[in-house]
Order: C-alpha cells, then sequence, then structure tokens
C-alpha cells in the first residue's frame, strides 16, 4: 500500500487534515501521561511521607532488596527505551520490517523486565516478605519491623502497578505489530506507532525514579 | 506541518549509553556514605536521566509548548500534594500534643 | 427569513441518521453519546433519591425506628456515593459538555469520538460494580471511605464499591481529556479564545481539573482495596501507618471534585443569563479568568476537611487561609452576573428561573462555605447538619439546579421540540420552594448541634427534620414533573426551530435537532460572544441554516 493511501484511509472524519490529526492524538497521549504522573504520584508522595517519617525502617527495607536485579532491570528497560526509540524512527521511514524487529526487541526486552521482578517477587515471598501474607521481618535495628511491612506494601503497590502498566504495553506492542505486518504504518502514516513509544517511555520514566527510591536509599549496614 | 529537526540514530545511542552510565554512577554512589546527600545525589541522577528520556526519546524538545506546560504542570500540582501533605506532618510535632511518631 | 422547518424534504438529522440499538450503543456520534449518558445518569438521580427518601423518612422521628443504625450508614453511603460519582460528577460535562462543546466551537465531533464511547461504556461498567455493592449488601463507610473503618473493619462491600469508584473515574478522566485536547485543537477558524462561549471555558476548567485530580483519587481507593484484600498496611495504624494520610490523599481529588461539580453550571448560567437580558456578559475576562483560578486555587485547600482530623493546627492555619482565597473567584462571576442582569432586557423563561435560583442558592452556599473555612467556626459545626446544609446548597441549588437549567435552554436544540412552559416554570418553583424548606433548617439544626449521620436525634430536634423532610418531598415532585412534561414534548411539543431564544452560540446556527456532523459547513467566526446587540440591534448576526 503507498504512503498517500495509507494516509487517505486513516483520516478521521472530523479532522480537516492529516497534520491536525497528528497533533491532536500527540497531545492527547501527553495528557494522558500527565495523567498517569498524578496517579504514580499519590503513591510517590505516601512514599516520600513515610520515609520522612520512618526512615530507619526504610533503609532497612531497601538494604533487602537485591541491588543487582534491580541495577539490570533499569538497564533493560533502557535499552528496551532504545529500541522503541529506533521503532518509531523507522515506522516514520516507512521502514516496516526494521519496524517490525526494533517492535519484537522491545517486546523482549519488556518480558525479560517482567521475567527478573518475578524472580525477585519469589524471592519476597521465600524471605516473609509479602505484607499480608506471610510478613515477618528479623528486625535488627533502631526501628519498628511494623514499618517495615509499611515500606514493603509501598514496594509491592508502586512496582505491581508499574509491572501492570508493562502488561499493557506489553499487549500495545503487540496490536503495533499485528497492525505493522499488515501494513497499516508509512512514512506519512505511523502516529501509533509514536504514541506507544510516548506510553513506553513513560513507563521506563517511572522506574528511573523507583529504583533508586526503593532500592538504594542505603547501602551500607549500620545496624 | 514541516518537519522538525529529527535526532538522528547517532543521538538515540548516545543518550542510551549516557542513559546506562549514569545508572552505574548511581549505584555506585548509593555505597558511598554521604549522609543527607546519597538521596540528593540519588535523586538528581534520576532526574537527569528522567530528562534525557523526555527530551530525546520522547521529543519533549520539539513539542508545543502547550505539551511542555502540560508536563510542567503536573509535576507541579504534583509537588503541591506532596508538599502541602508535608505541611501537616512537619508541623505536628511543633504542637506539644500532637506528635505521632513518638 | 426562517425557513420553515417541515419542507417537502425531510432533513436527516442526529436523531433519525441511523436506527437500530447497535447505531447507539456503538455510535462515536458526540450526540447520542450524550443523550446516552442522559439517560443512565437521570436513573441514577433517582436511585440516589430514593436513598435520601428512606433517610429523610427514618428523621421524621427522633428514635431510630425505622431502619438499623447499620442500614442507616449503608443509607446516606449509597446516597452519597450514587449522587456524587454517578450523577454530579458527569452530570453537565458528559451530557451538555459532550453535546455542546464541539458545536460552540464549529467543530464535527470531539477529538477523540472512540475515547468517548468507550468513556460511557466504563462509566457503565463502575456504575455496575457500585449497583453490584448496594445489591450485596451495600456500603457503609461514608462516601468518604474513611481508614480504618473502609480497610479493616467494615463488613460491607467495600472492595467492589472501591472499584466502582475507581472505574466511573476513568470515565470522568477521558471526558475531561477528550474536552481539552478538542478546545485547543479544533476550533472553527476566527474562533479565538476571548470569543469561546464562557460555558467553553467553564469546561475547559473543569476538565483540567478532571485530569488533574481524579488520579489521585484512583490511586488512593486502589491503595484502599489493597489495604483491604491483603492487609497492606499503608493506612493501619496497627502497622504505625497514618489514617490522616488516606484522608489527605482522598481530598486531595475530592476538593477539587466540588469544583468538577459546580463549574460547568457557573458555564450555563453565563449562557442563559446573557441570554435573557439580551447583553453580553459584564466582565468577560474577568469570568473567564475566575474559572481557571478556581480550578488552580481548588487544589489548594482540601485540608479544610480535615481540621479536626488531627492535622497539625500549623496546616490548618494555612488551609484556612487558602480556602478563604478559592471564594473569591466564585465571588467575582456572581458579581459579574449581576453586573449583567443590570439594565438588561429580563424575560423570565425557564431557563431563566433556574439561573436566579442559582446565583441565590450557590451564593447561600458558598458563603457557608466560608464560615466553615474558619477554622475556629468549624471547630463547632463540622460534621453536623450545617455542614450537610453547604454542602447540599452548591451542589443541589448549585449543581442540579444548573443542570436542570441546561435540560431546559437545550431541550430545543436537542430534541427539536419545546416542553410545555407552563407546566416547567412550575415545577422549577416548585424544586425551588422544596430546596430550601428541605434544606435550610438543616442549618439551624448543625448550628444547634445536630450531627449529621445519625440516625436517632434528640427530640427538640424533631420540628426541623419534620419541616425538611416535607421539604424534600416537595422537591420531590418538583424533580419528578420534568421527566414527564420532557417526555411528552417528545411526541407532542410544539417543533423548536434552530433557534427559539434568538441566542447566541454557534450551536442555535444549525438544525434542532442537529444534522448528525452538525454544519452542514464550517463556520468561520468574525462576531465576538454573545453578540446580542447584532442578534436584536440589526439582525444581521444570525443566518439560520437548516
Amino acid at each position: 500500500m503507498s504512503d498517500s493511501e495509507t494516509a487517505v484511509q486513516n483520516l478521521k472524519h472530523h479532522f480537516a487534515d492529516l497534520e491536525q490529526q497528528k497533533a491532536t492524538s500527540t497531545f492527547g497521549m501527553w495528557l494522558f501521561l500527565v495523567t498517569e504522573i498524578m496517579f504514580f504520584g499519590g503513591m510517590f508522595a505516601s512514599y516520600l511521607i513515610y520515609r520522612l517519617s520512618y526512615y530507619n525502617a526504610w533503609v532497612a527495607g531497601s538494604q533487602t532488596m537485591e541491588i543487582q536485579y534491580g541495577a539490570i532491570n533499569t538497564a533493560v528497560l533502557i535499552c528496551s527505551s532504545l529500541t522503541m526509540v529506533l521503532s518509531v524512527h523507522s515506522a516514520k521511514l516507512g521502514k516496516r520490517k526494521m519496524t517490525a524487529i526494533c517492535l519484537i526487541l522491545t517486546l523482549v526486552l519488556g518480558f525479560a523486565f517482567l521475567g527478573i521482578k518475578g524472580v525477585e517477587y519469589y524471592g519476597h515471598w521465600v524471605h516473609h516478605e509479602v505484607p499480608g501474607l506471610n510478613f515477618h521481618f528479623e528486625h535488627t535495628g533502631n526501628y519498628d519491623p511494623r514499618h517495615v511491612e509499611i515500606f514493603f506494601s509501598l514496594y509491592f503497590a508502586m512496582t505491581g502497578m508499574h509491572a501492570v502498566h508493562m502488561i499493557i504495553g506489553a499487549g500495545l506492542l503487540t496490536w503495533l505489530l499485528i497492525a505493522n505486518a499488515r501494513g497499516r504504518f508509512s512514512s506519512e502514516y505511523n502516529s501509533p506507532v509514536e504514541m506507544v513509544g510516548l506510553y513506553w517511555h513513560f513507563v521506563d520514566l517511572i522506574w528511573i525514579y523507583l529504583f533508586p527510591l526503593l532500592y538504594l536509599i542505603s547501602h551500607h549496614h549500620n545496624g | 506541518m514541516s518537519e522538525h529537526a529529527h535526532p538522528t540514530v547517532k543521538t538515540f545511542v548516545a543518550v542510551w549509553a549516557a542513559l546506562l552510565v549514569l545508572t552505574a554512577l548511581t549505584v555506585f554512589v548509593a555505597t558511598l556514605e554521604l549522609g543527607p546527600f546519597n538521596a540528593i545525589v540519588a535523586l538528581t541522577i534520576a532526574t537527569v536521566k528522567a530528562l534525557l528520556v523526555l527530551l530525546f526519546f520522547m521529543e519533549l524538545r520539539y513539542s508545543t509548548a502547550l505539551t511542555k506546560v502540560a508536563v510542567v504542570a503536573a509535576v507541579f500540582f504534583l509537588f503541591l500534594l506532596a508538599g502541602l501533605t508535608l505541611s501537616d506532618y512537619l508541623t505536628r510535632g511543633w504542637s506539644s500534643y500532637i506528635n505521632p511518631f513518638h | 427569513m426562517e425557513t420553515a422547518s417541515h419542507s417537502t424534504e425531510a432533513k436527516t438529522n442526529y436523531l433519525n441518521a441511523d436506527y437500530g440499538i447497535k447505531s447507539w450503543l456503538l455510535t462515536t456520534d458526540h450526540k447520542r453519546i450524550a443523550l446516552l449518558y442522559l439517560g443512565s445518569i437521570t436513573v441514577f438521580f433517582f436511585l440516589g433519591g430514593f436513598f435520601a427518601m428512606l433517610i429523610r423518612l427514618e428523621l421524621l422521628t427522633p428514635a431510630g425506628d425505622l431502619v438499623l443504625s447499620d442500614t442507616y450508614n449503608k443509607l446516606f453511603t449509597m446516597h452519597g456515593v450514587v449522587m456524587i460519582f454517578l450523577f454530579l460528577i458527569p452530570s453537565i460535562p458528559a451530557v451538555f459538555g459532550n453535546f455542546l462543546v464541539p458545536m460552540m466551537i464549529g467543530a464535527k465531533d470531539l477529538a477523540f469520538p472512540k475515547l468517548n464511547l468507550a468513556s460511557w461504556y466504563i462509566f457503565i461498567i463502575g456504575a455496575g460494580f457500585i449497583l453490584y455493592a448496594i445489591l450485596t449488601g451495600g456500603l457503609d463507610t461514608g462516601w468518604t471511605f474513611y481508614t480504618p473503618y473502609s480497610t479493616t473493619y467494615s463488613n460491607s462491600n467495600v472492595v467492589a464499591a472501591a472499584l466502582g469508584v475507581f472505574i466511573t473515574g476513568f470515565s470522568s478522566i477521558f471526558t475531561g481529556l477528550n474536552i481539552i485536547v478538542t478546545v485547543h485543537r479544533m476550533r472553527a477558524p476566527g474562533l479565538t479564545w476571548r470569543r469561546l462561549p464562557l460555558f467553553i471555558w467553564a469546561h475547559y476548567a473543569t476538565s483540567v481539573i478532571m485530569v488533574l485530580g481524579t488520579p489521585v483519587l484512583a490511586i488512593t481507593i486502589v491503595l484502599v482495596a489493597l489495604e483491604r484484600l491483603f492487609h497492606f498496611g499503608i493506612f493501619d495504624p496497627r502497622l504505625g501507618g497514618d489514617p490522616l494520610l488516606f484522608q489527605h490523599l482522598f481530598w486531595f481529588y475530592s476538593h477539587p471534585a466540588v469544583y468538577i461539580m459546580i463549574l460547568p453550571s457557573m458555564g450555563v448560567m453565563s449562557e442563559v443569563i446573557a441570554c435573557f437580558s439580551r447583553k453580553r456578559i459584564f466582565g468577560y475576562d474577568f469570568v473567564a479568568m475566575s474559572s481557571v483560578a478556581i480550578a488552580v486555587l481548588g487544589f489548594l485547600v482540601w485540608a479544610h476537611h480535615m481540621f479536626v482530623a488531627g492535622i497539625s493546627t500549623y496546616a490548618a492555619m494555612i488551609f484556612s487561609l487558602l480556602t478563604f482565597f478559592v471564594a473569591i473567584p466564585s465571588a467575582v462571576k456572581v458579581f459579574n452576573w449581576t453586573a449583567t442582569l443590570y439594565k438588561g432586557s429580563i424575560t423570565f423563561e425557564t431557563p431563566m428561573l433556574y439561573a436566579f435560583a442559582f446565583i441565590g442558592l450557590f451564593t447561600m452556599g458558598g458563603l457557608t462555605g466560608v464560615f466553615l473555612g474558619a477554622v475556629a467556626i468549624d471547630l463547632h459545626v463540622t460534621d453536623t447538619y450545617f455542614v450537610v446544609a453547604h454542602f447540599h446548597y452548591v451542589m443541589v441549588g448549585g449543581g442540579v439546579t444548573g443542570f436542570l437549567c441546561a435540560l431546559h435552554f437545550w431541550w430545543p436544540k436537542m430534541t427539536g421540540k419545546m416542553y410545555p412552559e407552563a407546566f416547567a416554570k412550575l415545577s422549577a418553583v416548585l424544586v425551588f420552594v422544596g430546596f430550601n424548606l428541605t434544606f435550610f433548617p438543616q442549618f439551624v439544626l448543625g448550628y444547634m448541634g445536630m450531627p449529621r449521620r445519625y440516625h436517632a436525634y434528640p427530640p427538640e430536634f424533631q420540628v426541623l427534620n419534620v419541616m425538611s423532610t416535607a421539604g424534600a418531598s416537595i422537591l420531590a415532585v418538583g424533580f419528578l414533573m420534568p421527566m414527564i412534561y420532557l417526555a411528552w414534548s417528545l411526541q407532542y411539543g410544539k417543533e423548536a426551530g434552530p433557534n427559539p431564544y434568538r441566542a447566541a452560540g454557534l450551536e442555535w446556527m444549525t438544525a434542532s435537532p442537529p444534522p448528525e456532523f452538525n454544519f452542514d459547513e464550517t463556520p468561520v467566526v468574525t462576531w465576538e460572544a454573545y453578540n446580542y446587540d447584532e442578534i436584536d440591534g440589526t439582525k444581521k448576526g444570525v443566518e439560520v441554516v437548516g
């Protein structure tokens, strides 16, 4: 299908031209990301309040995290952001095969992230660090172990919500792969790829903050 | 709309490399004992990474002023939520009879 | 000269462009979606009203003799949840915002029509969860879901209701997102921001609140559900958690939410008052800016709901001061509407009756809000009927009045039919009288010390309670009448024509009911908003299409 054919096919009736449609979709996606900032923000605010109040318990909780998993996952997401941005780039150049390859790589990296997260969650389960289910914390310091349970509550809530968003992202990537395979995108019309890209990068952004806040609070044991 | 200057693949790879380096840096700094500066450095590095993703990968540099305003507004209101809530928590101890955190 | 609406060639409009259930349930036409919302929220309004009726019946006598106290807790909770989340929050934006925003800016539809339809389905699914909660035992935490009662101790359907509120929140977010993008990107040529109807400014400001505030409610309610299901301990004092953190997060949305419930009504008032005074709104720029100011300042005052909850006195002082500030833009609007009326050619059609009611009742509600913002007063009247009266004056006297006003003003546009004016005026009067009789005594009751959310009370409060219940009965009649005569008008009402009120605004320059894509040709706007001098003086301003 030629570029102009995909363009005409994809112009919705209530827009004057593709340019208005693209500008509208882009702004709409950014506004959606604004709502996501506020959504995660509630949890970040809760985290902040408790960290200031129960710092030692926060340190104790953070020290149970396995930094290597968190660091590798951060790297995995950063790589997936690169492959995502390359798939958008390829789509804008009309390179269907390259777009597909980059999308698949992004998807694979996303699953890698989720897999590592699953390993971590299992580890927490084994160590009795899951609030409400089997929480039991050996406390050896100047803090209340009940507060460590709050830390873990927020840990699971924040990383869990992040993981849910990644799963949704994986679904969106799959949809893009199918649409791309059907030749729906071209150098004239490729905004869905770009929009999913924005979403994917945003999910990466959340993790960029989650990693230091949850894993790196204090990496030297002070009792 | 005329195509704005697009970042090249080279730019993307450079940003990617920078992000990885900054990640390694933040892990390294976390092993040092810097007291309250641990948190400040960690959050600063995270913000630099975030800006790299926003400006280059998400192309916020080339977005409309409206989009930029929207993103800034979100961050602003988030600070409002945290800040005004903190105005309660941080001043509770000022009244002698209310102190929930001993 | 206006073309006769019964011309030999029947013109298609959005109502008859397509037939069948699928054409309604799968529509992406913003006008049809508006009607889908109208039908649903009307059902929910009467459901909420049903709970109100049971509450007022119980409160006829001092003893708690009609229902058990646990049941009473469920009644006021469900009344609040249904009225706020299933009626007031969507009300004007989802019905009139959806219908009119594209038309008022000369567009063919909202920016994201499919998202608009999805919004309605999300709303219905969320409502389904809330209804499920009602039918399987109800919710008794109060619409405010305070912890730790909601997370730990309540034996009612918290999770189902919380899930329902969470889901309907997304309906709100997507509607707001749609409106913001539409107003920015799809205005007709020549329609600058300062030529926009103030209805658009009001809906724009409302949408900003929806987009920024609702996600925080969403995450808060998710945390409550998680805490209840998995015994996460974020708000649990047994784990050192702080119930006040829940309240901070909850009210961060729920205070701006009240501005979601009133700003659209204020937008309606600007349209109606201008039309029935035949004058441009006085101080257009101030009214427009005041909508934005309310949206922003509204986010700064939430802890005035927590003055006695245990926050620090210093934070209380800060929030009290900010609360005084947020009243100012609302007052600016009231002053400007009054100035618009001055030396206007005023007529008293039904929408104008509702507008007058709004100005008076909203002012009373708003002022009592300022009283409550003063910590020294709030200490005495918080959690009494004074607060109940205050918020019903703004939400019913303001919000519902605005809804009924809009319903009557744009009914001819949406349906092509006029309602019977005499019945409409009568029901407006009944609503006004019934409302005041219901809620004014509650100010007195609260001041005298009667607590809210109690199903029994000391005998000395009975007379005022009986007055309140009597008022509620009259109010109910006033609300039911439009159901009857509006339905009647669909079949037997007079043909309305494109512009029965000779009102200004692009929506009046197309047929009633409008064609499927709103305008035969995209209008090019070269005139200022509220150009009543042109419309009335030279009669050249209005081109009748249709």
